[in-house]
């Protein structure tokens, strides 16, 4: 994936400038768009690279979504527009420090273990979200409204693209560090990674806090884009949001960096189609569509085109000099 | 017990069960800097058991190992290997969906792997290392394929690679030619005399093939029904009658 064509960067950037200025009616929907890729590559870290599946992703989401909306409402440092990228940062790094600390007790579950015990941590914290008056318990929680005139979600959608970009930049140039081996080597192959002496606690550790990072900058966006933040359909929406994050991985092709753009981008562009002309039925659609993704790209689309075409990936016997 | 030097491993009367099965009775081996040695016994006579003891892999019900002059009886796999006493395994395990050289170029020394190596690039000179190992063991033409696409043979040489790769101080090695065409043991011995020899790594091996065991050790061991049965210079262990009779199953 080293030789990615310029045109592709090209084409996303005018999607990402262009767009939401020529059609600010869907603006929302691009910013959507942007915070999908950002759930998709976020998730990969884990499912992908590392080959844990966390089902409890959305924690962080949520974690940011009540982050920035109470960093706003009661500390507000330099009004809005600095209030504003502070409370990201903040919900980012309270996001990575959750992981860090949840990642004591689940990051020694393996495989469907740990599946299920993130799933558990996803549910339990909408439970103790609706519940919590300090950020509105099941009430929910408005959020400050952006100060300006007109479509505030133009605005959106570009902080969502920048989000996204760096997102997928910063993970980039990870992967391409040795802790994108390790990762490969926890997910090949746990047990002979740690009988090599690799650290592997550590790099879990760091993939989880890295992970969430994103997730929780996402959630500050979507809950204030919303302007109201339910602890379960919103916050802590792990049947939406949660699944939708594992869904668009999987898609794409797990493991590459691409493939969760690329998953992304198709699920939310047959979503929104599902929404507009499968009206009643879009969920069942939806449903329908999630399983035959699983049945018939259980290795996502980059994967398949890696399965059959390997020497496009770098994969080659090299001749005898 | 008038050591001529200090070992770099000894175990000492160590026992594992497991329920009423006694794997592994009282064993006691030691195994000096340099040397290769060699450990043999019937199917299911203990010998996996013993290596799985030494590198932490389930806590012994008794006795004592000692590593370099260190305690290492009660400490886990990770620490272990990062003191530089490393196994391979009788399966293969290697990652099988990275290429030969990212498998050995995230097998260096555990030292090396600090949390800010990390999130730096791989360093060339680690790339040229894993390179010039690949070509050690005859897998250079190999080196961009997947692990896992690879032949059985061709995954234990990798995996031996992966070990030489990590610089340990004592490799146990279980059943090193197991599964390996005939005609490339020759090369696979001759490789591991030179690991020995040039890059200075002891081996502790588990064989079943006796010519192989013969020609690459200085010292055997014999387990039966897990305990220690012979012990010494190779031809001696073999002509050594209860050996003999431990093999063709006398009881």
């Amino acid at each position: 994936m080293s030789n990615t064509p310029r045109w592709l960067y090209l084409v996303l950037l005018a999607v990402g400038v262009f767009a939401p200025l020529l059609l600010p009616q869907i603006a929302s929907q691009l910013a959507f768009l942007w915070i999908m890729v950002v759930f998709a590559l976020a998730w990969d870290i884990m499912g992908g690279r590392m080959g844990y599946n966390s089902f409890g992703n959305i924690l962080f989401f949520g974690i940011g979504c009540y982050a920035l909306a109470v960093f706003q409402r009661d500390l507000n440092w330099g009004g809005y527009w600095v209030a504003l990228p502070l409370g990201l940062l903040f919900g980012g790094l309270l996001a990575s420090l959750a992981a860090v600390f949840f990642g004591v007790g689940m990051l020694g579950l393996r495989e469907k273990y740990f599946a299920v015990g993130t799933l558990g941590l996803g549910v339990a914290a909408g439970e103790i979200a609706a519940s919590w008056g300090y950020i509105g318990a099941g009430g929910g929680l408005s959020t400050v409204l952006m100060p300006v005139a007109g479509n505030a979600n133009v605005y959106w959608a570009y902080i969502a693209f920048a989000v996204a970009v760096l997102t997928f930049f910063a993970l980039k140039r990870l992967y391409a560090g040795r802790i994108g081996l390790a990762l490969g080597a926890i997910r090949d192959d746990e047990d002979k990674a740690e009988a090599m002496g690799l650290p592997t606690t550590r790099v879990k550790t760091l993939a989880w806090a890295v992970s969430a990072f994103p997730l929780g900058v996402a959630g500050g966006i979507v809950g204030n884009m919303q302007g109201f933040i339910d602890p379960r359909d919103i916050a802590f929406a792990g049947s939406t949001y949660g699944t939708w994050m594992i869904l668009m991985a999987i898609l794409g092709g797990r493991g590459t960096l691409w493939g969760p753009v690329l998953g992304a981008f198709v699920f939310q562009i047959t979503k929104e189609l599902f929404w507009v002309y499968l009206a009643e039925w879009q969920r069942i659609a939806l449903g329908v569509l999630i399983v035959l993704i699983v049945v018939f790209f259980p290795r996502g689309i980059l994967g398949w085109v890696r399965e059959r075409w390997p020497q496009r990936f770098g994969q080659r016997v090299v001749e005898a000099a | 017990m008038n050591a001529p030097e200090s070992p770099l491993l000894e175990v000492v009367g160590v026992s594992k069960s497991f329920g009423g099965v006694h794997a592994n009775e009282n064993v006691s081996i030691r195994v000096n800097p340099g040397e290769i040695v060699g450990l043999i016994g019937p199917n299911g006579s203990g010998k996996t058991t013993l290596f799985n003891s030494i590198v932490g892999y389930h806590p012994v019900d008794g006795g004592k190992i000692q590593f370099a002059g260190k305690e290492i009886t009660t400490l886990r796999v990770p620490e272990i290997a990062r003191l530089g006493l490393l196994r391979t395994f009788q399966q293969t395990r290697v990652y099988k969906q990275m290429d030969c050289v990212q498998n050995l170029q995230i097998s260096t020394p555990a030292a090396q792997m600090t949390t800010g190596s990390l999130f730096v690039r791989v360093p060339r000179p680690v790339t040229e290392k894993a390179e010039a190992l690949l070509d050690f063991v005859g897998m250079s033409s190999k080196r961009y394929l997947l692990a896992g696409d690879l032949s059985f043979g061709q995954q234990k040489l990798l995996e031996f690679a992966m070990a030489l790769m990590s610089e340990p101080k004592l490799l146990l090695l279980d059943e090193p030619t197991a599964g390996i065409n005939p005609t490339l043991i020759n090369g696979l011995i001759d490789r591991l005399r030179r690991a020995n020899a040039e890059f200075g790594v002891t081996l502790l091996v588990i064989e079943h093939n006796m010519r192989v065991i013969m020609n690459l050790a200085q010292r055997l061991y014999c387990l039966a029904q897990g305990k220690i049965l012979a012990e010494g210079a190779p031809e001696t262990v073999r002509q050594d009658p209860r050996v003999i009779e431990a093999y063709l199953g006398g009881h």
